[in-house]
């Protein structure tokens, strides 16, 4: 076990001494991760830029004032660059729509939304509370992720407000103020001034980076920053070059004589191999936990759930391994795969969404993202980035660990049949 | 002196290709045993089946004991290994390579530290140990791959040619080096292409070419083979066509073989004297320049002459 270790903490030593291999892994992400916001305006004072607004159906059944709130808020100008939103009558209609992958979510008010929250006429709000259904499209979590957020905000705001009249209605009744035959109308002003109140400030502002003299805000579920999507999406790109460059490292130090020399020593093929292994998994974790920190202060952003960032980060290294070991064993030399790795990473850039959000893109290159670690990885930063748990990382952990198993098994078998160190 | 690297019929094919065939020696503890033969005669291969990291096809051998096909991980712990090539790691200091290939034999902790202190001594390298291995010319280099080989006290040393591609003064510094270790008791296997190497160096000779190992034993067991035999090295122009020139001096009375090496034709005789005037004479016939000539008493090149009918460099 201490070879293992030995083998590994060597090649990590060999890594933080080659000036362009750090410069590839630390310093690219950021400046492309800089570029990219300059590009859409997260940096320097600009907006969403050449994002697309996410497309959503709203179908409004309630006869109330609430409804008509949540409607009037998602088609707010400070939104309209957020989402486009189409009202629709039929729920069926728009979860059609979600289903046929034309749009990302479906937000539908039932009947009585309202009637179960405000008292309307003096009669008195039913024990039931009729719930929002937020009918989201799987292949486009990223933005089903935003309008869930949306609304998880308006029912918040809603139900402070609701709190709040229960407390001076009771606080008045107590006080003198009104007579229980007062109450209903009293109750009813008061909602009309709180449903007011609600919707009268934006519930989502998009952020536009720090102004003169003012600190940024803090990102909460309802302000999801996408900076919070571009910065792991470099760092899920730049991590592919790591894993490839850990497949490079084995075939050099076949050429450079190095590996006969190990194996001339008491160690094994299989120790070597497993030490390496250890290497390239420790320098990639390293790479992430050192560009999100960096990106944390940098920035400004926040990731989430400090154990779901971590527990992740193992599991993207863990998919994105299994690829670096595919890429070595098909390589023949330490060149092919460095250019292999380059191409790849470039590839699953692409296809993985670090440069284009996905849910803009076809449903079958949705699916064939699938194939990549980016893609699963910028699905698990974005459920943390939204205020989510490391116990919701679920399918994208499961996704990357099923990713590493199946290719590093199938890379084992082909080590085995190419016998890299042959006796 | 009791054996102890014994090789048994060593054969080595690749498909068709026979890189080693039947090679057999014993090497006796304590001596320095020399494989001497031009390139690809079939010398890294046999050291490195020794060393295990090569399945013999057929035949096997013994190391203190031990089966290099049956229990290559003791073998392995015996051994110690200087590849023909530079295997160290350039980004990293002479200190920390030796102690990374320390910890591959097993070492660690003070004792580890203490034997590369001792082994950087042994190398004169202890004022530069901390630098990186990238700033170090070619023979320093080579000296920190030697001391690589002995980082665990090995009990046989194989050294593959390891004075390939480096200066003189860096090549004296080896083979001084080599003659110490062997001074302290290191049994040592050489592989060179460089005969005088062979000759101040080894104890015992194998004369390797094309896999097979055709002669075997001291030196002057083998400059007997030759009897009494002279070789005539003439040194010519670099614009000749050596071949040409040596099929001239084939046909001189009293040649007996005729090889060319780069600038250099080997003509072996019986009385090096008595060919000297007709080979200036067909040389001057032909209008070939000769810029030097030397006479050589029987030596290793003689014998690998004698028996191949090509100088060792061909």
């Amino acid at each position: 076990m201490k070879k293992l270790m030995w083998i590994g903490l060597k090649d990590i030593q060999l890594m933080l001494r080659d000036r362009t291999a750090l410069i590839f892994m630390l310093l690219a992400p950021f400046l492309l991760t800089i570029g990219l916001g300059l590009v859409t305006g997260q940096l320097g004072g600009g907006n969403f830029g050449g994002l697309e607004a996410i497309p959503i159906a709203i179908v409004n059944q309630d006869q109330g004032k609430l409804g008509g709130a949540l409607v009037e808020m998602v088609q707010s100008p400070e939104l309209a660059e957020l989402v486009n939103t189409s009202l629709v009558a039929e729920a069926g209609a728009a979860r059609d729509q979600v289903d046929a992958n034309q749009i990302a979510a479906a937000i539908i008010v039932p009947p009585g939304f309202s009637d179960s929250i405000i008292p309307r006429d003096g009669r008195p709000v039913p024990a039931q509370v009729v719930r929002i259904e937020v009918y989201k499209n799987p292949a486009r979590p990223v933005s089903a992720g935003i309008v869930q957020a949306l609304v998880e905000g308006f029912i918040s705001r809603v139900e402070t407000g609701r709190v709040t009249g229960e407390v001076i209605v009771r606080q008045a009744l107590a006080a003198g103020l009104i007579t229980p035959q007062d109450m209903p109308a009293f109750a009813a002003a008061l909602s009309e001034r709180l449903t007011a109140t609600a919707t009268d400030q934006p519930l989502m502002r998009l952020r536009t980076g720090t102004t003169e003299g003012s600190a940024p805000e803090q990102n909460t579920p309802s302000d999801f920053n996408p900076m919070a999507y571009m910065a792991p999406g470099m760092a899920l790109l730049f991590l592919m070059f790591t894993v490839s460059n850990g497949g490079r490292s084995l075939l050099a130090e076949q050429a450079h004589g190095t590996l006969h020399r190990v194996l001339v020593s008491p160690t094994t093929g299989t120790q070597v191999l497993v030490g390496k292994l250890i290497g390239t998994y420790l320098t990639g974790t390293l790479q992430m936990l050192i560009l999100i920190a960096a990106s944390s202060l940098l920035f400004n952003l926040r990731w989430g759930d400090p154990l779901g960032v971590l527990v992740l980060i193992l599991a993207c290294v863990f998919g994105a391994l299994g690829w670096g070991m595919l890429i070595t064993v098909l390589a023949r030399t330490a060149g092919q795969v460095a250019i292999a790795g380059s191409a790849v990473m470039l590839i699953f850039g692409i296809l993985g969404g670090s440069f284009i959000q996905l849910n803009l893109l076809p449903t079958w290159f949705q699916w064939l993202s699938k194939l990549t670690p980016n893609a699963w990885g910028l699905d698990g930063f974005t459920i943390l980035g939204l205020g989510g748990r490391w116990s919701d990382l679920g399918q994208p952990v499961l996704g990357l660990l099923t990713m590493g198993v199946v290719l590093g098994a199938l890379s084992i078998a082909l080590f085995n049949r190419r016998r890299l160190w042959q006796r | 002196m009791d054996v102890i690297v014994q090789a048994r019929g060593l054969c080595k094919h690749y498909g068709n290709v026979i890189a080693v065939q039947d090679v057999s020696f014993e090497i006796r503890r304590g001596e320095i045993f020399s494989l001497l033969g031009p390139n690809g005669a079939g010398k890294t291969t046999t050291i490195s089946i020794l060393s295990t990291l090569y399945t013999p096809t057929r035949g096997d051998a013994l190391i203190a004991g031990h089966s290099i096909t049956r229990d290559p991980t003791a073998v392995r712990q015996i051994i110690g290994v200087v590849p023909q090539e530079i295997a160290l790691y350039d980004d990293l200091t002479a200190r920390e390579n030796l102690i990374f290939w320390g910890r591959m034999y097993g070492l660690s902790g003070r004792a580890l530290q203490r034997r590369v202190d001792e082994v950087l001594a042994q190398i004169g390298l202890t004022e530069r140990a901390n630098q990186r291995l990238k700033t170090y010319s070619g023979g320093m280099k080579r000296r920190v791959n030697i001391g690589a080989g002995l980082i665990h006290k090995p009990q046989v040393l194989f050294l593959d040619e390891p004075t390939v591609g480096i200066d003189p003064q860096s090549r004296r510094a080896i083979l001084d080096s080599v003659k110490e270790l062997n001074r302290q008791g290191m049994t040592v296997l050489y592989t060179t292409h460089y005969m005088e190497e062979a000759q101040e160096l080894s104890h015992r000779v194998g004369i390797i070419d094309h896999g097979e190992l055709i002669a075997l034993g001291t030196q002057a067991e083998l400059t007997r083979q030759v009897g009494e035999q002279e070789t005539l090295i003439l040194h010519i122009g670099e614009n000749e066509d050596a071949e040409t020139v040596a099929n001239m001096f084939r046909v001189v009375p009293g040649v007996l073989q005729a090889s060319a090496v780069d600038h250099r034709i080997a003509l072996t005789t019986r009385q090096a004297e008595d060919i000297l005037a007709p080979v200036v004479a067909r040389a001057n016939e032909h209008g070939v320049r000769i810029h030097s000539i030397d006479i050589r008493e029987p030596n290793l090149e003689a014998v690998f002459l004698h028996l191949t009918g090509r100088a060792i460099r061909d």
